[in-house]
C-alpha cells in the first residue's frame, strides 16, 4: 500500500462539518486536484453541460447533486475520458494540468478513478485478475515495485474483508451474476485497492438498500482523508447522511446553480429542484452569486 | 452455372483415374463413391444463392471455378517432431498423420486399445469391412449435399475407430496439407463407430504447411450408442488462402453423450455442416464453437440439431471474435420433430466485432425459420466491447491490454470446455496469436 502523505498546506476538512459559505473563499491558494474550467460538453446534437465550473482540492468531499437529465454522469464519464462526449468549449484541469487530450488510462495512471453508475460486466474476466492487471499498472506508473501473487492476495483479501466482500466473488467474473449492491461494493472495493487521488462516484448510492449503502458509505469514509478528493455525484440526499460533503453544489442544465455547505443537501431535500431553476425570462442575477464558486 | 468446364472435366478424370487406382475396392463402396460423384454431378457447388437459403451468406464460386489438383504421394519432408512442434498436444495419444491426403505411418503412432480398434480407414476397409459397410455414408449421405458427395467419391483415406467400452488414450487425427505451387485437394474422412457405453476422445487438426490455395473437403461421421460418449475436438488452423467445405455428422443414440468443440482461426474461405441427429431417447449434445478471423476471412458455420426423439437435450454456444474485414456466418436450427417432447434445446451465438469493418451474420432458429439477425459494430456485440474497454481503461489498463484481456475472457467461455490441458493451453496461444493487433500488450496477470 502507499503510504498516504499528509498535506500540510491544507486544513482538516473533517474539523469543518458544517462549513459557512463563507468558507469558500477561505481556502488557501493550493492547485486544486481537479478544476474544471467554463465546461461545454455536447452528445451529437445536444449540449448537455453548459459552462460547468468547479474546484476541487485535497482533502475535500464535494457532492455535486441535481434532477435527471441535469448533467451530473456526463461531468464524471468526461472527467474519466469516457468517449463519446464532445468537448465545445472550457477545459478540465488536474493538479494544474489539462487532461482533455488523455485516454482514460493515462487520466487513471494520474489518479483519478470513476466509480460507474452501471458497472460492466466482463465475461470469463476473474475480479482478483482485472484487478490485479489494474493494480500493476497503477503501480508501475507510480514507480512502484510489483507485488508477488501472494503478496496481493494477501492485500485483496484485507480489502475484501474490510468491505465485507464475499470472497468468492474474487473468483467470479467481473460483475458477472453480481447483484447491484454486489457491483456497487465492488466499485468502491476497486477505488481501495487502486488507491486513486481523486474518486468520482457516479449515483453510487442509486438502487441500494440502506445496509448496502451503509457498506459503500463506510469504505468511502475510511478512503477519505487529507490526501484524497472524492466528488460524489447523486440524485439523492441520502447518501450524505452518511457521507457528510464539505460541499454541496446543485447542477441544472448543465450548470452549477447554486453552492454551498452540507445544510444544502438537506435543503434540497425538503424544497426539491424546482426553486432553482432559472426562470426562462428573468436574469440569472438572483442566482448569479451563488452559482459560479470561486 | 460458374463451375467451369475445366474444373468439371478435372473432376470426372480425376475420378475415372481413382476408379481405376482403386479397383480391387469392394463393390459397396465402388457404388457409395459412384453414387457421391453421381449427385455431385448433378447438384454442382451451391452457387446460386437464390435457390439455395443455406448459402445465401456464403458465396463458393471461387471453390467452383478452381482446378484442384489430386496431388500425388508426398516425400517424407516431415518428421515426427516437426509435427509436435506444430501441435504440442497429443503426447499421449494415439496420432495418425495424413499429408495431402496420403497416410503417413512414419510419423503416426497407434497405442494399444483393447476391445477397439484404431486404424486408417483404408486398412479398416479391408479388416473391419462389415462394420465400415454398416456406417460409412449412413450418417452423411453421399447424395445429400455436393461436398459430401465429392469426398464420398473421392477420400483415399482418414481416421476409423471402434470402440466398445472406454478408450484409453485420445485419437488424434492430423490432415496436413503440404506446400504446392498449384492448388491441391484433398478429402479427409474420418469414420467413429462408438458401441454401448463406449468412451471416446477424438481430436481432428486441420493444418497448411505452406501458405498459399488449397482445398479440404473433409467428412467425419460419429455413430453413438446406447450410453456412449464422445468429446470431439475440431482443430482448424489452416492458411488464410485456403477453402475448406466440411461436413461433421453425429447421430446420438439412446443416453449417448456427444460432446465437442469446433475451434477456427484458419481457412480463407470456410463452410462446416454441423448437423446432429438426436436419434435416441435421452441423448445429450454439448456443441461448442469459438471462430477468431482476421484479415479477409470468411467463415461460416451451419449447425442444425434433428431432436427426432423424446427426451433429447442440446446446448448449443458460438462465439466469434472477428477482426478487419473478416466475415462469420452462423447458423443454428434446432428442429423438434413431432413426437420429440421433452426436448430440451438452447442455442447461442455471440460475436465480438474488433473492428468496424468486420461483420458477423447470425440466424439462430428453433423452429421458426423467421428469425434473421444481422450483428454489425454497434449492435449487441460491438457496443459491449466498447463499454468494457472503457471499463477496463478507466482502472488504468492500456487499450492494447484491455482488449487482450476482453478476448482472452470473451474466449475462454469456450476454451475452458477444453477438458485436455495442453490443448486448451494452445488454443488460448493461438487465439492470441491470431490477432496480432493485441500482441506485445502488458503480460495478463495470471
Amino acid at each position: 500500500m502507499t503510504p498516504r502523505s499528509s498535506n500540510h498546506n491544507r486544513p482538516e476538512p473533517a474539523s469543518v462539518r458544517f462549513r459557512p459559505e463563507t468558507s469558500v473563499s477561505v481556502a488557501p491558494k493550493t492547485v486544486p486536484i481537479l478544476e474544471v474550467r467554463d465546461l461545454h460538453v455536447a452528445v451529437g446534437e445536444n449540449e448537455i453541460l453548459d459552462g460547468m465550473n468547479l474546484s476541487v482540492h485535497l482533502g475535500e468531499v464535494h457532492a455535486v447533486m441535481g434532477p435527471n437529465g441535469s448533467g451530473k454522469s456526463t461531468f464524471t464519464n468526461v472527467v474519466a475520458g469516457r468517449p463519446g462526449y464532445t468537448i465545445t468549449k472550457g477545459d478540465i484541469l488536474f493538479e494544474g494540468e489539462s487532461i482533455l487530450g488523455m485516454f482514460p488510462d493515462e487520466r487513471a495512471r494520474k489518479g483519478i478513478f470513476l466509480a460507474l453508475q452501471y458497472p460492466v460486466e466482463l465475461p470469463g474476466i476473474r475480479n482478483r485478475e482485472f484487478l490485479r492487471t489494474a493494480l500493476e499498472a497503477l503501480r508501475e506508473a507510480r514507480g512502484e515495485t510489483k507485488l508477488a501473487v501472494r503478496e496481493f492476495n494477501k492485500f485483496l483479501e484485507e480489502k475484501a474483508k474490510a468491505m465485507d466482500f464475499d470472497p468468492d466473488l474474487m473468483k467470479r467474473n467481473v460483475n458477472e451474476g453480481f447483484s447491484g449492491g454486489e457491483k456497487k461494493r465492488n466499485e468502491i472495493l476497486q477505488m481501495s485497492v487502486l488507491d486513486p487521488k481523486l474518486a468520482l462516484l457516479d449515483e453510487t448510492d442509486s438502487g441500494l438498500d440502506i445496509d448496502a449503502l451503509q457498506v459503500v458509505a463506510k469504505g468511502v469514509n475510511e478512503f477519505r482523508g487529507p490526501d484524497k478528493a472524492i466528488v460524489l455525484v447523486t440524485h439523492y440526499q441520502r447518501i450524505l447522511n452518511y457521507i457528510k460533503p464539505d460541499y454541496v453544489h446543485v447542477l441544472i442544465d448543465g450548470r452549477i446553480v447554486r453552492s454551498g455547505g452540507s445544510g444544502l443537501a438537506q435543503e434540497l431535500e425538503a424544497q426539491g429542484y424546482e426553486w432553482l431553476r432559472e426562470p426562462a425570462e428573468e436574469s440569472a442575477e438572483s442566482v448569479g452569486a451563488t452559482a459560479r464558486p470561486s | 452455372m460458374t463451375q467451369t468446364a475445366e474444373a468439371t472435366d478435372r473432376y470426372v478424370r480425376d475420378f475415372d483415374a481413382m476408379r481405376e487406382e482403386r479397383s480391387e475396392e469392394p463393390l459397396w463402396l465402388r457404388n457409395l463413391r459412384r453414387e457421391g460423384f453421381d449427385y455431385f454431378q448433378r447438384m454442382g457447388w451451391p452457387v446460386d444463392e437464390k435457390r439455395d437459403e443455406a448459402w445465401k451468406y456464403t458465396d463458393v464460386r471461387a471453390v467452383a471455378r478452381t482446378e484442384f489438383r489430386n496431388p500425388n504421394p508426398p516425400g517424407a519432408s516431415l518428421s515426427g517432431g516437426d509435427v509436435s512442434a506444430l501441435l504440442p498436444f497429443d503426447e499421449g495419444m494415439s496420432r495418425l498423420v495424413f499429408v495431402d491426403g496420403y497416410y503417413a505411418p512414419e510419423i503416426s503412432r497407434i497405442l494399444d486399445a483393447d476391445n477397439s480398434s484404431v486404424l486408417r480407414l483404408e486398412e479398416a476397409v479391408r479388416e473391419e469391412e462389415s462394420l465400415v459397410h454398416g456406417h460409412l455414408g449412413q450418417y452423411s449421405a453421399a447424395g445429400h449435399d455436393a461436398s459430401v458427395g465429392l469426398n464420398t467419391a473421392f477420400f483415399r483415406d482418414g481416421v476409423f475407430i471402434r470402440a466398445d467400452g472406454a478408450l484409453s488414450a485420445p485419437v488424434h487425427a492430423v490432415y496436413i496439407t503440404s506446400d504446392h505451387a498449384d492448388p491441391v485437394v484433398s478429402y479427409p474422412r474420418t469414420l467413429v463407430v462408438a458401441g454401448k457405453h463406449a468412451d471416446v476422445t477424438l481430436i481432428e487438426t486441420y493444418v497448411s504447411l505452406g501458405q498459399r490455395n488449397h482445398f479440404t473437403d473433409p467428412v467425419t461421421e460419429v455413430a453413438l450408442g446406447e450410453g456412449a460418449k464422445v468429446t470431439h475436438y475440431r482443430v482448424l488452423l489452416e492458411n488464410t488462402e485456403s477453402y475448406m467445405i466440411g461436413h461433421v455428422r453425429p447421430c446420438l443414440g439412446p443416453d449417448s453423450t456427444y460432446k465437442s468443440v469446433i475451434y477456427e482461426a484458419g481457412s480463407g474461405l470456410m463452410r462446416l455442416d454441423l448437423e446432429v441427429l438426436i436419434e435416441g431417447e435421452g441423448a445429450f449434445a454439448d456443441l461448442k464453437g469459438l471462430y477468431v478471423t482476421t484479415g479477409k476471412q470468411h467463415l461460416d458455420n451451419l449447425v442444425s440439431i434433428d431432436h427426432a426423439q423424446p427426451h433429447g437435450k442440446s446446448r448449443l454456444y458460438f462465439k466469434g471474435i472477428l477482426d478487419d474485414k473478416s466475415r462469420a456466418v452462423f447458423g443454428g436450427t434446432v428442429y423438434v420433430r413431432p413426437g420429440a417432447d421433452k426436448t430440451d434445446a438452447y442455442q447461442e451465438d455471440k460475436n465480438m466485432l474488433l473492428s468496424n469493418e468486420a461483420e458477423a451474420d447470425s440466424k439462430p432458429s428453433l423452429e421458426i425459420y423467421a428469425d434473421d439477425v444481422k450483428c454489425g459494430h454497434g449492435a449487441t456485440a460491438g457496443a459491449v466491447a466498447d463499454e468494457a474497454i472503457f471499463y477496463l481503461r478507466s482502472r488504468g489498463i492500456d487499450e492494447q491490454t484491455a482488449s487482450r484481456l476482453l478476448i482472452k475472457g470473451f474466449a475462454s467461455e469456450i476454451l475452458d470446455a477444453v477438458g485436455i490441458e495442453p490443448l486448451r493451453v494452445f488454443l488460448e496461444e493461438r487465439t492470441a496469436s491470431a490477432l496480432p493487433r493485441f500482441a506485445g500488450a502488458r503480460e495478463l496477470a495470471a
